[in-house]
């Protein structure tokens, strides 16, 4: 079990290294001068200078990516170009809204999607599973600042139950907190719930079939006892991959959901970034998502042993 | 009651398993021939493809549908509510948004038929390589991998953040987003296609390589990857507008729905129709690529139907 444990964990450490010298690469990749376009249109020939300079593009590209992957190893992600600040420091600042939204969306799109999935693929062929499909479908089409601006629309302006933007840091309160993040939560959530559910629904359907499930009938076990005890945990590997692989949808949607619902996060510190061209800044937050996707995903595939005692390492 | 709904939903369960291996597309003796006959054996391909086809109509015959120059600038005339002389009101700076949206579909719809055929056409060159030849496998799906651990988004905005905005920047940006998991799909399809007895059969009466590939594993990736081609459709647009809300997708000049809703972002509490009418357009069309994709893989790929 152990000997699995960690030769996971070191796996990680080849894709994490892929992942670093992709996006490391990107600059060099990148079509034109990048420290032209960083610059922008009214830049000096100085201002390019210093900018390429700061980058480190004057330095051939093997010595300037071990120096650049020593630094991140050590938590240095690098300074942005605008404001002259660490950018792990600018990280910090900004990271508790965003996982604040990640977390409470997770918690809220599991507890809805799951229910959901199982009771569509119980009452498979029915008004409620067409009903369920029905909004996967809408789920997957509706992008989340549509969700999000029509939740604002009809909760914050005409209704007046929630505030329409902004965000209330949780030292301050859980109540205020929660008020602020309901909405941005929901919207965020839409495209999560439909990816789950309709797994959820296509791995109890396969699990219901099951001559186990019969057994468990045929003793005169009741229904919420088949499709959560027997059914649902048979059926729970392949929903909690699924959970894991979709929080890359969480991370991309955080980006705008933040921008419709005003909240200084992580990704509003991207976009202001985009519009600034602070490449280092962006860099650091794509390096930072992508190592938590990946430790995630990591502590998931970990996890199986809970769900599934036949799975040994 | 209960168990009397449980006990006919295990039947259905049961029928449809059995049922599985028949593909609805092949022609039944029941099933009337021709599109009518088609559209009613798949309604949801026919509904989808209706509405993109309605999208596909609104783009191409844009400037005879009643539009005006969407960049056309009235400043007098600047966010007037929807009416009978603007269908959809006018922005800040008194542009039609009518004409906008409208003109708008042309860059959604490129980018997302662009993005699918350059994803589609890479992957499937990089599964059929990597499916087929050891070597090469470690090396481009470590790479892959690693790909694949960064948010499609974020990967995106990323290469973007490189780039002077322009929509032919976008496709690529976005394609290279999506090349990671379609190369994963069509190697997985290829590495199960190299046990079966045909394609052994083939490889041990001596053809060669490049005839097995083109012959025997292409026309069977052809399916799954068509679904996948449309899902990818679905999420570049969805993509495009993202990056363009953002600030970091085509020019502010080109009239795209990710820049409507941007320009009317400041807006929107008191003018919330300049974001609406956008977002409904892009909602529309990128729900028709999905149930089409839907349709099709019901269609093409009876297997991964009831996977999802």
């Amino acid at each position: 079990m152990w000997a699995y444990v960690l030769r996971r964990v070191l796996a990680t450490i080849p894709v994490m290294a892929v992942v670093a010298l992709f996006v490391f690469s990107l600059l060099y990749i990148a079509p034109g001068d990048p420290a032209a376009i960083i610059a922008g249109d009214q830049a000096t020939p100085q201002d390019v200078e210093r900018i390429r300079a700061s980058l480190g593009l004057d330095r051939p590209y093997l010595v300037r990516f071990g120096a650049w992957l020593w630094d991140i190893v050590r938590g240095d992600l690098g300074t942005s170009i605008f404001t002259n600040l660490p950018v792990s420091h600018m990280i910090r600042q900004r990271i508790e809204p965003t996982l604040s939204l990640m977390v409470l969306t997770l918690i809220l799109a599991v507890s809805i999607a799951v229910p959901m999935g199982v009771v569509a693929a119980w009452r498979q062929g029915t008004f409620i599973d067409r009903l369920v499909m029905g909004f996967a479908v809408l789920g997957f089409s509706v992008p989340v600042f549509v969700v999000g601006y029509l939740l604002a629309y009809i909760f914050a302006l005409e209704l007046d139950w929630f505030p329409v933007q902004g965000y209330t840091p949780i030292a301050r309160g859980f109540g205020p907190w929660l008020n602020n993040l309901v909405l941005p939560a929901i919207a965020l959530g839409g495209v999560y719930i439909a990816l789950i559910a309709r797994i959820t629904r296509a791995t109890m359907l396969e699990v219901l079939s099951q001559d186990y499930i019969r057994t468990a009938r045929a003793k005169g076990a009741g229904q919420g006892n088949i499709l959560f005890l027997h059914a649902l945990k048979n059926a729970a590997v392949p929903i909690v991959t699924v959970i894991g692989i979709g929080i890359a949808l969480l991370i991309g949607g955080a980006v705008v959901t933040e921008s419709v619902f005003a909240i200084p996060g992580l990704g509003r510190l991207t976009v202001d970034a985009i519009l600034r061209r602070d490449y280092p800044v962006i860099q650091g937050v794509v390096l930072l998502f992508s190592f938590i996707y990946v430790l995630v995903n990591l502590v998931i595939d970990l996890a199986y042993t809970l769900f599934d005692p036949r799975i040994r390492y | 009651m209960s168990s009397f709904v449980a006990d006919r939903g295990m039947v259905n369960a049961q029928t449809v398993r059995a049922a599985a291996p028949m593909p609805d597309i092949l022609p039944t003796a029941s099933a009337r021939g021709g599109l009518i006959g088609f559209c009613r054996r798949n309604p949801t391909i026919a509904f989808g493809g209706l509405l993109l086809l309605i999208m596909l109509c609104i783009a191409v015959f844009a400037p005879l549908l009643w539009t005006k120059d969407p960049t056309a600038l009235a400043p007098a005339l600047r966010t007037r509510e929807p009416g009978a002389r603007w269908w959809f009101g006018t922005d800040m700076l008194g542009r039609d948004v009518y004409s906008r949206v409208l003109y708008g579909a042309r860059v959604s719809l490129l980018v997302g038929f662009s993005v699918a055929v350059l994803a589609s056409a890479a992957g499937l060159f990089i599964g059929l390589v990597s499916g087929f030849i050891r070597s090469v496998d470690a090396v481009v799906m470590r790479i892959m991998d690693g790909m694949m651990s960064i948010p499609p988004i974020l990967l995106a905005i990323a290469l973007m953040a490189l780039t002077r905005g322009s929509v032919q920047n976008v496709i690529i940006a976005i394609t290279i987003a999506e090349i990671p998991r379609v190369s994963r799909l069509v190697r997985g399809v290829v590495l199960s296609l190299r046990e079966q007895p045909y394609v052994e059969a083939a490889i041990a009466s001596g053809t060669r390589t490049p005839r097995i590939i083109i012959r025997h594993i292409l026309p069977n990736t052809l399916a799954p990857l068509t679904v996948q081609a449309t899902y990818i459709c679905a999420a570049a647009m969805i993509t495009e507008a993202i990056l363009s809300f953002i600030g970091a997708g085509t020019p502010p000049t080109i009239p795209s729905w990710g820049n409507i809703m941007a320009e009317g972002r400041a807006l929107w509490q008191v003018k919330p129709y300049i974001v609406f009418f956008p977002a409904i357009f892009l909602s529309v069309t990128v729900l028709a690529v999905n149930l089409l994709g839907d349709g099709l893989r019901d269609a093409l790929d009876p297997r991964m139907a009831k996977r999802l």
